[in-house]
This record gives C-alpha cells, structure tokens and sequence, in this order.
C-alpha cells in the first residue's frame, strides 16, 4: 500500500464510465456493504491491538459458556445412561384367583402377540406356592391353608423401543384393561426418581445457563462501555459531521460480536480439554459398572451453535453498552461555552 | 440560507446566551460573527449545528425549521454544514486522509468518490502532498487546514467557523480567511465566529456583533441580500 500517489497508475476513463453507469442504489448498497466489511475488520483489528486483554475477555466469556454446556452435555449423556438402564423393567401381571390356566395361557400369548411386549413367562400357581415356600421359609404355615393362595402369573419384558417410563406405563395400562387380569405391578420406582433427578438437573443447568449468559452480556456490556470511552473523540466528530446513531453504534456492535466469536471458540477449546482430560478415567468408572457409558462430545453443528448463540450474547451487550453510553455523548461539548 | 427570528436562548433562569437575536444570510454570503467572550457566539452557532435548541423563537437553514426537527433527522441537517473549529477536532489515530474523508463515509459514499473527493478537497486547501501522514505530524496551520478540509469535503451549502484563526499568526490567518473568501464566492454561506478585530477589519465584510446575548449590529443585510436564493 505504501506505493507513491504519483506513482498510481491511473484507471482508464472508459473503466471508470463503465462502473458510473451502474443504478445508484445498487452503488449505495454496495458501499453500504463495503463500509459493513470495513468496520468489522477495523474493530476486529482494534482487538488485535490489545491481544491481553482481549485474551482475558474472550477467557471470561470462554469459561462462563463453556460452564452451562458442559453441564447440559454431561445431562445429555447420563439420558443416554438412563434410557439403557431401562432394560430391567419388567411388568408382573397377577390373574384373577378364579381364573383358569387355560385363560392364562391364552391370555398370555395374547399380550406376547402386542408391538410393544418382548416376551411372556407364564408362572402357574403350584409352580409360584412352590417358590414361595422354598423362599419364604414359612413352610409350616402354608400347611394350614386350604388352598393354594397364590394366582397365576405372567412376567412380561417390555420391547426395547418401549422400555422407558412412558412406554412402561402404557404397557402397563393395557396390560390392566385386560379380562381375567387382577393387578398388575411394575417397579417403576427408580426410574422415576431418576427421570424426576434429570429433570431437575436440566432446569438447574438451564437456570445457570441463563444466569452465565446474562453475565456474558454484562461482562461484554462493560468492556464495550471502556472502548466507547477510549474513543470519544471519534464519536464526537462522526455526530458532528452528520453521522446517524447506526453508524456511530456500529463499530461497537461489531466489537461485541466479535468478543463473542472469541468467548465462543474459547469455550469450545474448553469443552474439548476438559472432554479429553475426563474421557479416560470416566471410561474406567463405566467399565466397573459394566456400563458402555460415555461422554458425548460437541457436535460440529453443536459448536457452531455456541459460537453464534456467543456472538449473539456479545452483540447484546454491546448493544446495551451502547445504547446507555453513546446517547450521552454530544457533540455540543466540543464547541465550549 | 440562515435566518433567526426572534431567537432567544436561555440556560437557566439567570444566564440568558441570546435575547432576541434577528437576522438572515443570504446564499453565498460570508459574514463575521464578532462579540466579547460569553455574548452568545458559540450559542448561535451551536443553535445552526443543532446541538442545543432554542428556548424561544425560530431557527431555519436552508429553507429547514430546526425547532421542529426530530432527533433522527439531525444527523442529515449536519450533512449540509460545514465546522471548522479553534481545535480543529482532528482524529490523531488516523491519516490526513481519513480524518478529511469521515463526513463522506458518514454519508456512505462510494470509496471511487470518497478518494476523489477527498483529494479535491486536500488540494483545495494545498494538502494533497500530505494525504498519508498523521495529523500530528502537521503544523498548526496545516492542521487547520485540514479541518477545514474535512468540513467542505461534501461540498455543503453552509460552513461555520469558531475562531478558526485563533492559534495561528497573521499571515497563515490571512490565507485561511483567503479560503473561506473563496469558498463563499462559488455560492457556499460562510458565518466566521471570531474575536480577531484586526483580520474582520481587513477583510471588510458584513460584522454581525453581539453583546450579552443581544445583537447589537450588522442585524440586517447590506446589500444584494437576494441574490440567487
């Protein structure tokens, strides 16, 4: 760029009639555009300048972003857990005590017939008395009874589709609906209490998520205030010489945009350190459980997602900055009393 | 161009800036705004460059009422006027050039007319040899100059002055009221605020002169007022 004006060779007069004769509003628009491409590279420059403490925003930005997403992709992964754990569900249906072991039967292949069923085991009442006596130890009393107490029993294993709480428990109510059936139980317990356990861990981490963003804003906000300051004079000649309130705003809108960018790619180097640093003793921990859990990293998508949500917080702040510092700057100061 | 009427200007209840100020600039006049220090010279140009509004009366320029103007349409009157100031109010964080090109980048023009525009006016005012320096490389001639560079880049039909001579020595004084001549000779209203007796007097041109907020003289046009409006 450091050619001598002189120097400049000059553009043909047949080039420049050419571009004259483009409609005027395409050339506004493009100079609009232009101007667009020019202050973000000069704010993006201006945070070259300070490399530190441009550092030490993204940073802050960075570990607030990258708190609330590590959290959501560990809740991410422990549904993942959660929904394998289902398996051990199992619906125990108790038949009516008048009802015949011909009806069981049939019963029986009847719910094995059903999408959502992966298998009977038909349990007799001799066959169930028998276990209960060898398990209860109440031998002897069992002896007073005149007749077998106990009804015929179905086991059933639910589908893998339909092993999670809701499919369970619309198993359950067919199961319920049916002729013959007189109670049917299900230790849905546990599961509850840790779908009830998720469910508050999400909200949890989406109330942090939403406090950190505001954060993220203000940090941002503050910042963006300090470069509004530092460059007072260039606002106060931009108003003087007819600058509207967008274009006096936006080199400061880009600059939190960009502090976004930063914050972003930083939490996103976060979460993958972290990921790599935890990856192998977590692997170990599922391997003692026999569980093939594992953290889930970022997706691509995942990540370009947290860098625009990043630049959309930054531009944010920047906006509030913005709008309660530039107002105030007016240009009536420089002329003096 | 310019017209007061009845223009009073209050600050608070016992500082009164302007009483009752009359007056009009035709297109193409250039006229000295003269009066002791605290008479209401800053005030009036204020008043023009909208910065402060009038408590009673009515400013217009160019045909425009200020008085009613909405703050969004500010900006666009101040396209069509020119400031130069005593400070000058240059960036030092940028060229010589970019300094005089920010009132056409304000307005978004093409960067074809920007450099061309640009140029033109640092050739004006004898700086085009300086268009890459800093500003604080400059004297402090220059550096006026290239104030008044930037306020006449996008050719505007009013240019205000305050003190634009103040720091500088008689000779380099002479050839910037030597531009500002020039300037309102092509048609472009010229009003100079300025306390320096000694120039008004050579330059011989229509003196409005205040005194504590009122206009004590050159309140009416001398001659050819019409022309060309």
């Amino acid at each position: 760029m450091a050619v001598d004006p002189l120097s400049k060779p000059r553009k043909p007069d047949i080039a420049r009639g050419a571009k004259a004769s483009r409609s005027p509003w395409r050339e506004q628009a493009e100079s609009y555009f232009i101007h667009h491409r020019k202050v973000a590279r000069d704010s993006a420059s201006r945070m070259w300048r300070t490399p530190v403490a441009s550092l030490m925003t993204w940073t802050v930005m960075g570990v607030a972003l990258a708190l609330p997403v590590a959290l959501l992709l560990l809740l991410t992964s422990l549904q993942g857990v959660s929904a394998g754990w289902e398996s051990g569900a199992r619906v125990t249906a108790y038949m009516k005590l008048d009802a015949s072991l011909e009806q069981t039967r049939k019963l029986a292949e009847e719910i094995g017939a059903d999408g959502r069923v992966d298998g009977v085991e038909l349990i007799d009442r001799d066959r169930a008395l028998t276990e209960f006596r060898a398990s209860s130890g109440l031998d002897d009393a069992l002896d007073y009874l005149d007749e077998n107490p106990l009804p015929h029993t179905l086991l059933i294993t639910p589908e893998e589709s339909a092993r999670t709480a809701d499919g369970v428990a619309s198993l359950l109510m067919f199961v319920e609906s049916m002729e013959g059936i007189e109670r049917v139980q299900v230790d849905l317990g546990w599961l509850q209490r840790l779908n009830a356990m998720t469910d508050l861990l999400a909200r949890a981490v989406w109330a942090l998520a939403i406090l950190l963003a505001a954060a993220v804003v203000l940090v941002i906000g503050n910042t963006v205030r300090l470069s509004i300051e530092s460059r007072r004079d260039e606002i106060l000649v931009a108003k003087l010489v007819g600058g509207t309130d967008g274009f006096v705003r936006r080199p400061f809108l880009y600059t939190g945009a960009w502090f976004g960018l930063g914050g972003g790619v930083v939490a996103w180097i976060l979460l993958q350190l972290s990921l790599w640093w935890l990856s192998g003793p977590i692997e170990r921990l599922a391997g003692l459980y026999s569980s093939d859990f594992s953290l889930s990293g970022l997706s691509f998508d995942g990540a370009f997602a947290l860098i625009i949500v990043a630049m959309l917080l930054g531009w944010l702040g920047a906006w509030i900055a913005v709008k309660r510092h530039l107002d105030d700057i007016e240009p009536g100061e420089i002329a003096g009393g | 161009m310019i017209e007061f009427r009845q223009v009073t200007k209050r600050y608070d209840s016992d500082h009164t800036a302007l009483r009752q100020v009359n007056f009009h600039l035709d297109r193409g006049e250039l006229a000295f705004l003269t009066g002791h220090s605290g008479a209401g010279k800053s005030t009036l140009l204020k008043l023009l460059m909208v910065m402060e509004r009038p408590t009673a009366g009515e400013v217009v320029v160019g045909g425009q009422a200020l008085n009613r103007l909405p703050r969004r349409q500010v900006p666009y009157i101040r396209r069509h006027i020119g400031v130069v100031f005593q400070n000058h109010q240059l960036l030092f964080d940028r060229t010589v050039f970019d300094n005089v090109a920010m009132p056409l980048e304000v307005m978004g023009a093409s960067p074809r007319d920007v450099g061309r525009r640009v140029r033109a006016a640092l050739d004006k005012v004898g700086l085009l040899s300086k268009e890459k320096m800093n500003p604080l490389q400059l004297s402090g001639g220059e550096q006026q100059r290239v104030g008044i560079a930037r306020a006449v880049v996008n050719k505007p039909p009013l240019l205000l002055a305050d003190e634009p001579t103040g720091n500088l020595d008689p000779k380099l004084s002479a050839d910037i009221m030597n531009l500002f001549a020039q300037f309102s000779q092509v048609g472009v209203t010229v009003l100079i605020a300025s306390h320096d007796l000694a120039l008004i007097n050579e330059m011989d041109r229509r003196t409005l002169t205040l005194d504590h907020g009122n206009l004590i003289a050159g309140g009416t046009p001398l001659q050819g007022g019409f022309r060309g409006r």
